[in-house]
């Protein structure tokens, strides 16, 4: 069969360029193991992420031919046949070496979401009922793999690393999307999205739902109803009359952000460049 | 000397995957000090590949189902072998854990009132399995993830721990790592230890598991001197994929026959009615009829035999595809297609489908999959006390697959994501009891870090050996053909032979490039682990001379008597000496064993 030929991008976070791997065609290969024989062969020390090769743990996101795809995911007989094929690392994250590149971003903007507050269980055994409706809107959002190419693409942040400190960007919109439909949920989390989260940053360009691997529709199903909600807790007079006059059923966002989890602490999750954090302060 | 960074706490705990993440939270709600360590990032653990469910006999499907019914099914599909006291703590708290997943955020598949689904799984007599399609793995690592997030566990991510060293009390102290993206070294020392490494699989050549299964819990064990018990036993799932060649081992979730699918032969014959074996056919169908009708009416009829446990499945289509009735590609026909609507197939195995129709380009409601075994699972591991899961080793706990006894000679399908959520929890417990208790702070040896830091620089500061890829290669190669799913003495001691080489061969590694994110030097660490566990395998392998669950000697082809009263028990000395003595099984209680008596006729 004829060959294939891999262009990679190769470097650090002082710079790097693309490298040509010239290897054997085999049927049926995806992108990943084409790198794979790469590894095992000419460059041994090809940096890339991966784990469990079959689109269900979202480690080996790259930009294939100027696009995020699973490595895993994406076979070689899908792409141009006789051209290179172009792999780089995501754009949006500092690069720790060739295709691996710091995510931990992603892993600070998790820790500023205020965690599922259950509502009290409906049967005496402390057990919930729950109608699979109810769950599917949810589900959708946990169909979630975190393979973070959903924020590589995102025009607020791929090439604005100012707007990193307040926008937890599309992965995190669905989580809270998940919490708010959750029907198990007490908490609010409006107020958090509108001023912290930079939920108004978005103009709903739907380049993340195009590039998820899940197929979750996360402009649409997540984002402008989050929008919507954020609205109308902040500018409908009725919902504010509502507010002032009844008694409220879901806690206040203050409350909500008071059990958030400790923001303040820094663990390796933030990895060695810190400081896409470190503008972040408690919501209080 | 290195310099290198150091981190101090309570309770440390290797592997984030659903054992490590459960054991974590039980550890950070006692207030104790709590950090996680593990090799890739946060949530990408081999956890989240389970696929079909986490058993528990909650009774939400089938009111008859209870603790001694699932009990009674894991001990017989793990042919008696299993620690029985650990089989008993299973079944009694698995339903807890899993009400406890609900309340931190997991939202399973309902009935129709309202509860938590159930779907059938081989080996279970009732559904049994909470599920969310054919995701669970996911929805339970996100669930515990979230939760460790929420109550601010420190998570070190992307290091990779080579060793546990004990102070001069025989505790253990420290253990000694390097982060994957810097390549420096660290050392974390803590009061208690708790190791949820998950598996050993990647020393086989078809696998479903990923790069991270390479033992380290298991070796890191057996190097600090635990024992570890019946390494032999190596579950092949029956079904992964055998094609495209790039995907072998990729799994197919038993979930496919839970819900319907037939396993049929090149002759379009549903041959698992020809390999019932005696232990199983008072409950289990003779006809398709009655198979059929089994998954509406569980009470009158047996269930097909396309669900006897794994370990049986497995060996069968081995004989399929060896008497010449495969597939094209060497494996079997799995058919969900001819017995479901393509709606029920998108709905209910929706990673399936895309698996199938992305990698394969197979439309599985439309035309059968190939699939054959592929290794999945250790049964066999670190020896735990079943309540404590502390190893023999003071300040050492293991949960998860590293562990072993829970499962005897074969695991049922579902049985493994409970079991981490029960056994996690219990390491959790236990290990910071053990911390609360502990006097003194912990010490390291400057001469025992520096022999660490020196071992695992070598195949860098080497230059002209072979490639760490090449070694990775044949061991993998020599575990498949020589200590695969059927064994022989002959090949089991050639296997022996082959490690003896490897090791010569690793002992000349050398690898090139900086130590910042450097997959071949992060191989050339892992492969002492490999090379340790398959010698294991291999040794336990040979000493049992019978077949029984997933361990089956073409040349002792039924189960033996004695053997099935003993576990085989492994040691290394600390001069590097590998020791194995049968010791008897731990005895189970009179009321338990009636049990089994009942159900015999």
């Amino acid at each position: 069969m004829a060959d294939v030929t891999l262009t990679i991008w190769r470097g650090d976070p002082a710079g790097g360029a693309f490298t040509d791997y010239v290897m054997p065609s085999v049927e049926g290969e995806v992108v990943l193991d084409v790198i794979h024989r790469i590894q095992a062969g000419p460059a041994p020390d090809l940096a890339c992420r991966w784990n469990c090769k079959a689109g269900k743990c979202g480690s080996c996101s790259a930009e294939i031919n100027g696009r995020p795809h699973l490595m895993c995911m994406t076979r070689m007989d899908e792409l141009p046949e006789g051209e290179p094929v172009v792999v780089a690392p995501m754009r949006t994250f500092p690069i720790i070496r060739d295709l691996v590149t710091d995510v931990s971003f992603n892993y600070t903007m998790a820790r500023h979401v205020p965690p599922l507050l259950p509502r009290a269980p409906d049967a005496p055994d402390g057990t919930f009922r729950m109608m699979q409706v109810d769950v599917e809107r949810g589900q959708e959002f946990r169909k979630c793999i975190e393979c973070f190419m959903c924020q590589d693409v995102c025009h607020v942040i791929r090439d604005h690393e100012e707007n990193k400190e307040h926008f937890a960007g599309p992965r995190m919109f669905i989580r809270y999307m998940e919490l708010e439909s959750h029907p198990l949920d007490s908490n609010d989390r409006r107020e958090l999205l509108r001023q912290r989260m930079g939920l108004g940053m978005c103009n709903i360009t739907k380049c993340c739902t195009e590039v998820c691997p899940e197929h979750i529709k996360i402009t649409d199903n997540a984002i402008i109803p989050l929008k919507e909600r954020v609205v109308d807790s902040s500018y409908d007079p009725v919902a504010w009359l509502g507010r002032k006059i009844l008694r409220r059923t879901k806690r206040s966002a203050a409350e909500a952000a008071a059990d958030a989890p400790a923001l303040a602490t820094p663990t390796s999750a933030d990895g060695p460049t810190p400081t896409v954090a470190a503008g972040i302060t408690p919501p209080s | 000397m290195t310099d290198y960074e150091s981190h101090d706490f309570d309770v440390i705990i290797i592997g984030a995957g659903g054992a490590g993440l459960r054991a974590a939270i039980e550890a950070k709600e006692r207030g104790l000090r709590t950090a996680l360590v593990c090799k890739s990032l946060l949530g990408k653990a081999h956890t989240v590949m389970a696929e079909g469910g986490a058993a528990a006999a909650m009774g939400n499907v089938w009111s008859e189902d209870n603790w001694k019914v699932h009990f009674r099914d894991t001990m017989r599909g793990g042919k008696m072998l299993n620690n029985w006291r650990m089989a008993q703590l299973h079944a009694q708290e698995a339903p807890d854990r899993i009400y406890e997943l609900e309340r931190w955020g997991a939202l399973f598949d309902r009935t129709a009132d309202g509860r938590i689904l159930q779907r059938d799984f081989g080996g279970h007599r009732y559904a049994r399995l909470a599920h969310v399609g054919d995701r669970t793995g996911l929805e339970l690592i996100r669930t515990l993830q979230q939760r460790a997030v929420a109550m601010g566990i420190e998570v070190f991510m992307e290091c990779k721990v080579l060793r546990l060293l004990k102070d001069s009390e025989g505790r253990v102290s420290a253990a000694v790592g390097y982060w994957r993206p810097s390549g420096e070294f660290v050392i974390f020392t803590a009061k208690a230890f708790v190791l949820a490494t998950g598996s050993i699989g990647k020393s086989w050549q078809y696998t479903s598991n990923s790069w991270e299964s390479t033992g380290d819990g298991h070796a890191m064990a057996a190097w600090a001197g635990a024992d570890m018990i019946d390494m032999e036993f190596v579950q092949f799932h029956p079904t992964g994929m055998v094609w495209p060649l790039s995907v072998r081992g990729i799994l197919v979730t038993e979930g496919v026959r839970g819900d319907g699918g037939v396993l049929r032969n090149s002759e379009g014959k549903r041959f698992m009615f020809d390999y019932i074996p005696a232990m199983f056919a008072a409950e289990t169908a003779d006809t398709e009829e009655e198979g059929d009708r089994w998954y509406d009416d569980h009470t009158n009829n047996r269930r097909p035999p396309e669900l006897l446990p794994r370990d049986e499945v497995a060996r069968s289509i081995n004989s399929e595809v060896k008497g010449g009735r495969g597939s094209p590609h060497g494996g079997v026909f799995l058919d969900i297609a001819s017995r479901r609507s393509a709606e029920y197939i998108r709905r209910r195995l929706p990673s399936m489908y895309h698996q199938f129709k992305e990698l394969a380009g197979v439309d599985i409601t439309a035309v059968p999959m190939e699939v054959g075994p592929t290794c999945h699972y250790a049964m066999g591991g670190i020896r735990v006390e079943a309540d404590t899961e502390a190893t023999t080793v003071p300040g050492l706990f293991a949960a998860g697959e590293c562990s072993g006894g829970m499962h005897g000679a074969n695991r049922l399908g579902g049985n493994s994501l409970s079991d981490l959520l029960v056994f996690g929890r219990r390491a959790g417990i236990a290990a910071s009891d053990f911390a609360e208790g502990r006097t003194g702070t912990p010490t390291v040896d400057d001469g025992e870090v520096s022999a660490v830091f020196a071992e695992a620089m070598a195949p860098l500061e080497r230059s002209g050996g072979e490639s760490p890829y090449d070694i990775q290669h044949d061991l993998q190669e020599t575990m498949q053909k020589l200590v695969g799913i059927i064994r022989t003495e002959s090949e089991l001691t050639e296997a022996i032979g082959e490690l003896d080489k490897l090791e010569g061969r690793f002992a000349s590694v050398a690898v090139s490039g900086p130590r910042t994110y450097n997959p071949g030097w992060n191989l050339a660490t892992d492969l002492p682990a490999m090379l340790t566990v398959s010698r294991l395998t291999t040794k336990g392998a040979i000493v049992r001379r019978e077949s029984r669950g997933g361990h089956t000697r073409d040349d002792f082809p039924k189960a033996d008597a004695e053997l099935a009263t003993v576990n085989l028990v492994q040691r290394i000395t600390p001069d590097g000496q590998y020791t194995l003595d049968p010791e008897a099984l731990p005895a189970m209680p009179a009321e338990l064993r009636t049990l089994f008596e009942e159900e015999a006729h």
